[in-house]
């Protein structure tokens, strides 16, 4: 059968029109087979643009369309949309890619232009076996999982639970609240950081959509956007959520109490094996630290905490709890770990006393924190010089080169508060002053007026002469090398992804940007949803931000996933394998290679039978069957070679 | 080896990390040969040897297959069935008379747009040095 082909061909502004001859392409086009229009034009995805397509349709009776013009990760879903409009498939289109793979990286116009009308005639040749595919739709389950129990997993939950929704949100840890509840005070504003962030910990806490999983983690997911199954291992507490009430009588009797250094005050601190992290937590229950419990570990101890617990609340029975959870939609909000100053030897973390990193520094403002809140140095007194050093491990090729965001102005809260709670001297070395949020500046102005020393420099060294620290800068003001006697030496450390990002990326089957980062499907206008549909994104798992960043961006999450619920069903894509009957020799070679376990042998006939809901059609199985039994939609062997002759032709 | 001898090169490339990293190599304008012509499939594990076979029976001087790197596929492992392929298919290759150099199987991600434009420069550069693929001895297949 013969095809009547339209072929578009954009100019993208300038951004294909200046490298490519597009009106030379699309006059060549018009001599191909099947070709019985051909036209450029400005801008092809503008509605005007669309409109020709449409028009061209109705009038020329096209049957098939290409467009040529930029990724079809970007308009594929225009343009089937434009030939839907004039009532015909959406598939019935091929893209090809003449921006992004051709003259974004193209500077000759001669070899753009070939290659572009290459790229444009395989396209032209795999249209004529494109078929007409019905997307599927399914139901959405109402319900979301929210992974990272930090502010930004905390406002997504709370979000879509204050809508109406059920909401699972895991937490690894024992307690929600992220590195935020480790906080005294936020810049800009200085505001108490507890008086913030408790009353929503505690909101999620008794919300009756909230479904609480902390010491949990996802083990596996699947299914797809709408339907997700999620399964969650929660370890043991080791103590009966229900009876314990938390009044800490278990944590007071243990018998290593004060000598396991602290996860949550950076080691400034020492606690037992029972334990409650910080009088706030949520759930404001205990928990037993099976990595030094002696019962648990060593089979052998006194057990004064269940002597000591009136509630009878502890329980060294329990056991890994798995859950199986049913979603629509999921948010990943596990957030980001400080780089180890130790790895940056340099600076004398871990070898000098007195050098702390920015959470200890947290830690110890802290009123509930290891030192009441005072700022002391180990010998317990009161610091006369203390340094501050911006980037240590950031903007740095030695170790990671983006900026962490959020340095400069926690430096400078750092700074303001060794003036407000001591009579210390304080010595800030910076490179850059970034200081680009909402009220920023005025808060580094008015602690420019507190009297602190900016240096502009970056801090070089850290070293000890005759037991003092000494930190050595150039100040590119002055324009002379300095070398500062100080008492303390507060390192202001970058942000990193989590140690486990690759796992988690794995299991819930997303990618990362180059520096470890969960990745955004569109780095400015999708900086939420992943590649993977029902999938989103908040806080620092995307990248470093504050707490006003990763707010936002956690309403966005559960904005998208809200938008997902409220639709109630979704299409999801209607690419999958499916077997020949009678070309399947019922050789199993595909029902192993599966990744989705989609592939069954009929018992009856002994072929084998795909599940389409379950399939996702990446086509491994279709790439291996030594019959060519299985075809998959939209990528079958006919297209897929029609396009590579096309562009060899 | 003749100096204007241009390679044609087909780039079977998965959807979700290679065909996106090519992507990025675009929008970060990052310079590379127009010698690559990219044939986008939604995953590496889905590219069949006939298809790597047949680019070369149709003139391709050579072929690059990318998928997402070990770990990272969006079909959980399609890229590791890529990878138990590969060393079969490059066997078949090389008993068929066609250099090594001519195909490679890579694994370039999503923000690896640097790495792809790297790729293709080394891959143009190799055959460039060995000329095209029919008069190397290819005739002596048919
Ligand atoms: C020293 C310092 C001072 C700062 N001061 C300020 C300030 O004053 N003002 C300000 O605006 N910003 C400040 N910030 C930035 C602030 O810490 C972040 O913006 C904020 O904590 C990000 O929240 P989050 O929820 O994205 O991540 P996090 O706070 O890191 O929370 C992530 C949560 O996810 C959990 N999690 C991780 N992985 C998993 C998993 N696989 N499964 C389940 N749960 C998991 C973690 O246990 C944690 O509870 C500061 C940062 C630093 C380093
Ligand atoms: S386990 Fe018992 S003693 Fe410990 S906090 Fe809970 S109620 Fe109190
Ligand atoms: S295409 Fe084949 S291998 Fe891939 S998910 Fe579908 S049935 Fe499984």
């Amino acid at each position: 059968m013969t095809e009547r082909i339209g072929v578009y061909v954009c100019h993208c502004g300038s951004n294909i029109a200046s490298v490519v001859d597009v009106a030379s392409l699309a006059e060549k086009a018009k001599t191909w087979p099947q070709v019985v229009i051909s036209r450029d034009y400005k801008y092809m995805c503008s509605d005007p643009g669309q409109e020709y397509i449409k028009k061209d349709i109705e009038e020329y009776g096209l049957s098939r369309v290409v467009v040529a013009a930029c990724s079809p990760r970007m308009h594929e879903s225009t343009f089937r949309r434009a030939l839907e409009k004039a009532g015909l498939n959406g598939y019935l289109l091929e893209m090809a890619n003449i921006r992004e793979h051709c003259s974004w990286v193209t500077t000759d116009k001669q070899l753009a232009t070939q290659k572009a009308l290459n790229l444009t005639r395989a396209a032209v040749k795999r249209v004529v076996y494109h078929q007409p595919i019905v997307e599927r739709e399914v139901s959405v389950n109402p319900a979301t999982l929210v992974v990272g129990g930090g502010i930004s997993g905390i406002q997504a939950a709370l979000q879509v639970a204050e809508a109406g929704h059920l909401v699972y949100l895991v937490e690894k840890e024992a307690y929600i609240g992220g590195h935020m509840a480790q906080f005294d005070k936020t810049f800009p504003t200085l505001d108490c950081a507890a008086c913030i962030l408790t009353p929503k910990m505690v909101q999620v806490g008794d919300h009756p959509n909230i479904t609480l999983l902390t010491s949990s983690e996802v083990t596996a997911v699947e299914g797809y956007v709408g339907n997700f199954t999620v399964t969650v291992r929660e370890k043991p507490r080791y103590i009966n959520p229900v009876e314990c009430t938390g009044c800490g009588d278990c944590v007071a009797a243990c018998v290593l109490k004060d000598t396991i250094p602290t996860d949550f005050d950076l080691g400034l601190s020492k606690r037992g094996a029972a334990y409650i992290p910080f009088p706030q937590a949520v759930p404001l229950r205990a928990v037993i630290d099976d990595k030094h419990c002696l019962l648990l570990n060593r089979k052998k101890c006194s057990m004064e905490c269940v002597k000591a617990c009136q509630r009878r609340a502890i329980n060294f029975a329990q056991k890994d709890k798995y859950h199986t959870i049913q979603v629509g939609t999921i948010i990943l909000a596990t957030g980001y770990e400080l780089f180890d100053a130790a790895k940056a030897p340099q600076y004398g973390f871990g070898r000098y006393d007195n050098v702390i990193n920015g959470l200890q520094f947290e830690r110890m403002t802290n009123a509930s924190g290891p030192t009441q809140g005072k700022i002391v140095m180990k010998n317990g007194e009161e610091p006369k010089r203390v340094a501050i050093l911006h980037c240590i491990g950031s903007r740095d090729a030695n170790y990671q080169r983006y900026c962490s965001r959020v340095c400069c102005m926690s430096s400078v809260k750092f700074a303001h508060m060794v003036k407000d709670h001591t009579n210390a001297e304080v010595y800030e070395f910076y490179i850059d002053m970034r200081t680009f949020g909402k009220q920023y500046e005025e808060f580094y102005n008015r602690v420019l007026e507190e009297g602190v020393n900016f240096i502009r420099g970056k801090g070089a060294e850290v070293t000890k002469v005759d037991g003092q620290l000494v930190v050595r800068a150039e100040d590119t003001l002055l324009g002379a090398f300095r070398e500062i006697p100080v008492d303390m030496v507060i390192l202001n450390t970058a942000l990193v992804p989590r140690h486990d990002a690759e796992h988690v990326a794995q299991v819930f089957g997303i990618s990362r940007s180059a520096d470890g980062f969960f990745l955004e499907s569109h780095i400015k206008l999708d900086p939420v949803t992943t590649t993977t549909d029902g999938i989103y994104l908040a806080g620092c798992c995307q990248s470093p931000k504050d707490i006003p960043d990763s707010v936002a961006q956690g309403s966005a999450a559960a904005a998208q996933s809200l938008s997902v619920i409220a639709t109630g069903k979704v299409k999801i894509s209607p690419i999958t394998a499916s077997v020949n009957k009678e070309l399947c020799a019922g050789c199993r070679i595909c029902v192993g290679l599966c990744p989705f376990r989609s592939i069954q042998i009929d018992k009856a006939t002994g072929r084998a039978s795909i599940n389409e809901a379950v399939c996702k059609g990446c086509g491994t199985c279709a790439a291996a069957c030594p019959s060519g039994a299985i075809t998959v939609l939209h990528f079958n062997d006919e297209q897929i070679l029609a396009q590579i002759e096309g562009v060899l032709a | 080896m003749t100096g204007s001898f241009e390679p044609k090169i087909v780039g079977i490339l998965c959807n979700w990390c290679s065909y996106a990293g090519a992507d990025l190599a675009g929008t970060s304008r990052l310079k590379y040969p127009a010698n690559i012509h990219i044939v986008r499939v939604m995953c590496s594990g889905r590219v069949d040897p006939t298809f790597v076979l047949k680019a070369f029976e149709l003139g391709a001087d050579g072929v690059l297959v990318s998928g997402c790197r070990p770990g990272d596929c969006h079909y959980v492992d399609g890229n590791y069935k890529t990878m138990r392929r590969t060393p079969l298919l490059e066997n078949l290759l090389r008993q068929m008379g066609v250099e090594p150099a001519r195909f490679r199987q890579v694994w370039v991600s999503a923000s690896q747009g640097e790495i792809f434009a790297r790729i293709v420069e080394e891959m143009v550069k190799d055959l460039k040095e060995i000329g095209p693929y029919m008069r190397q001895g290819g005739e002596d297949l048919a």
